[in-house]
């Protein structure tokens, strides 16, 4: 860290222009990316509608997120595996008090948060299941052969935020400044980096359901 | 240079033998020794000469040295600090103008080799005469008098790291001590002002061991500076369990819960506060309902606000937001503009397919799939 005379600094310039930067290329991409697939608009549908569009678009983002029963007889280890590294994930994110106290700066929004000895722990099984999942892309033959360099960039981008916490929170780095500039870093490029990998589906997933059930609401299917 | 050993001064003082290998003992494990040190300890300290201590003070408050004058005489600690011959210090010597300048020369020609310089206050570069003492200017003074110093310590975050003079636009270009004395034995001593038997700790090692203790990255003696506040403060277990103060008279504050929300960077702050605590150890600002400032950290003036949790970040990024939001509406409805107009193209390139295509060729049946 050259360019920072001390851990401090480096600190101060995670939480300050590092952040600022961060903050604006995500919002600014995401936007962008939205918009382009909002601004696009479906072609008009002059059939006349056998049922209502709301309603069953609501119900498909709910509907779409639960299990499939067909997809976990196929493949147990992805949905298990992956429901546990996504729970643990957003636990991590959600309820640790730090992270509140960022969400209620910038959004005025807050809620309870856990004990640390819970979040530490979830954390760990977070990084385990993200381990494993990482594991079976890179032995399963069909995954292998589907898996681009972009699969494995958005892996460690969601995973260095992840290590970096839990070595942060138990101070495994020395000095603390440079454990958490470090965190903050690693959360600023999975910021930088969201809205133009397939990190998007975090957003784009509620319209691609929303639109899924409102379209075969309109038709009167069940979907 | 008076050549009365530090025992007999002590002796002279009423301080028991007893009392004596008590604080050695305590001394031991405070710089964190094997027991089987106390003996050692006791004997180097025992026959300790006075060290000539010049005292500099720069761009500074007086507050480094109203923390050690004022708060402990009748400790052991104290009396080391008595001890020490202080033989310049323009703050505290009774002698002014030529006559103090003449005592800092004569210090500096008979202990050549021998004595500590003491620094609080950082040095302005910008304009020499921004600070002079006798109209000599800082940085001319302490290059010249740490020239033959066996050592220097440098006390107070304004002297370690440039403190408050250096914080931004630092209209003064003060620097550290360490910026300007890169080849000599030098101690940083942070803190806004540091805890008073930190200093007189460092004045017990040196005393002791004739040489500098071991020192972290930013040139903090381990022993002092090894932990932060939060691993060794007495709230850290509400932390731990979740609960906080959230705002300075709520029941969590009243209850003595974790002051994180709050602003409390101990975390990020090593220092002794929370073990040594502060006015003869009666408290510390944790125990007095206030988070800790972070003030033994570097540009910790320029670090945010002191109410605000760590966890914050520090910039404007409400304004990066504001900017991000404006150009991405911007340019996303542009780019979907233009999208539109692609798509429009190329339903209008469409050629037109009537039933008696499909009649000629039954293969062409894929359009609008």
């Amino acid at each position: 860290m050259d360019i920072f005379n001390n851990a401090n600094d480096f600190l101060i310039w995670t939480r300050g222009t590092g952040f600022n930067i961060a903050i604006a290329i995500f919002i600014f991409g995401v936007l962008i990316r939205v918009l382009e697939i909002l601004l696009l608009g479906r072609k008009a549908d002059y059939s006349e509608p056998r049922g209502t569009q709301w309603g069953p678009g609501l119900k498909t983002i709910i509907s779409r997120s639960l299990v499939d029963k067909g997809t976990l007889n196929r493949s147990p280890f992805v949905v298990v595996v992956g429901y546990i590294w996504h729970i643990g994930f957003f636990i991590c994110l959600l309820l640790f008090v730090p992270h509140i106290e960022l969400i209620n700066a910038s959004l005025g929004i807050k809620w309870p948060g856990l004990p640390s000895p819970v979040l530490d722990a979830a954390a760990a099984v977070t990084m385990f299941s993200m381990l494993a999942i990482l594991w079976h892309r890179m032995t399963h033959p069909v995954m292998k052969f589907l898996s681009t360099y972009e699969d494995y960039l958005v892996w460690l981008l969601s995973f260095l935020p992840l290590l970096s916490g839990y070595i942060a929170y138990h101070r495994m780095i020395n000095p603390y400044p440079m454990a958490l500039g470090l965190h903050l870093l690693t959360v600023e490029l999975l910021l930088v980096v969201f809205p133009f990998t397939k990190l998007m589906h975090a957003f784009t997933l509620f319209l691609a359901r929303w639109y899924t059930g409102a379209m075969m609401g309109r038709k009167g299917v069940e979907s | 240079m008076n050549r009365q050993t530090l025992l007999e001064m002590l002796q002279q003082q009423g301080v028991t033998r007893r009392g004596f290998l008590k604080y050695c003992t305590a001394l031991t494990s405070l710089m964190a020794l094997p027991p089987s040190m106390v003996s050692a300890v006791a004997e180097a300290l025992e026959t300790a000469r006075r060290p000539s201590v010049i005292w500099l003070s720069f761009q500074e408050c007086t507050g480094c040295t109203e923390s050690l004058t004022r708060s402990y005489s009748p400790t052991i600690e104290g009396l080391i600090f008595d001890h020490i011959s202080l033989d310049y210090h323009h703050t505290l010597q009774a002698a002014s103008g030529t006559a103090a300048e003449l005592a800092r020369e004569q210090a500096m020609h008979e202990n050549k080799g021998k004595y500590l310089v003491v620094v609080d206050g950082s040095i302005p570069l910008d304009n020499p005469g921004f600070s002079t003492i006798a109209g000599i200017s800082n940085v001319a003074m302490l290059k010249e008098t740490v020239a033959n110093a066996v050592a220097v310590i440098a006390v107070g975050t304004c002297a370690a790291y440039g403190g408050l003079p250096h914080a931004a636009p630092n209209p003064t270009g003060a620097v550290s001590v360490s910026d300007l004395v890169p080849d000599k034995p030098l101690i940083n001593v942070p803190g806004c002002p540091p805890v008073p038997s930190v200093i007189t700790g460092v004045l017990a090692h040196f005393l002791t061991f004739g040489a500098i203790p071991e020192l972290d990255e930013l040139g903090r003696p381990k022993v002092f500076y090894g932990q932060s506040i939060h691993d060794r403060c007495y709230r850290r277990s509400f932390y731990d369990k979740g609960l906080f103060a959230e705002s300075f008279d709520d029941e969590g504050a009243k209850k003595g819960w974790c002051l994180y929300r709050l602003g409390c960077k101990g975390p990020m702050t090593y220092n002794a506060c929370a073990t040594l605590k502060w006015n003869q150890e009666t408290s510390w600002p944790v125990e007095s309902g206030h988070g800790c400032l972070g003030c033994s950290e570097p540009n910790f003036w320029d670090a945010g606000s002191f109410y605000k949790a760590l966890s914050i970040p520090d910039g404007d990024y409400a304004r990066a937001a504001g900017y991000a939001v404006a150009a991405g509406v911007g340019i996303g409805a542009v780019a979907g503009l233009l999208n539109k107009n692609t798509k429009a193209n190329a339903v209008a390139k469409h050629s037109s397919v009537s039933v008696d295509d499909f009649a000629v060729n039954k293969n062409n049946n894929n359009e609008g799939a």
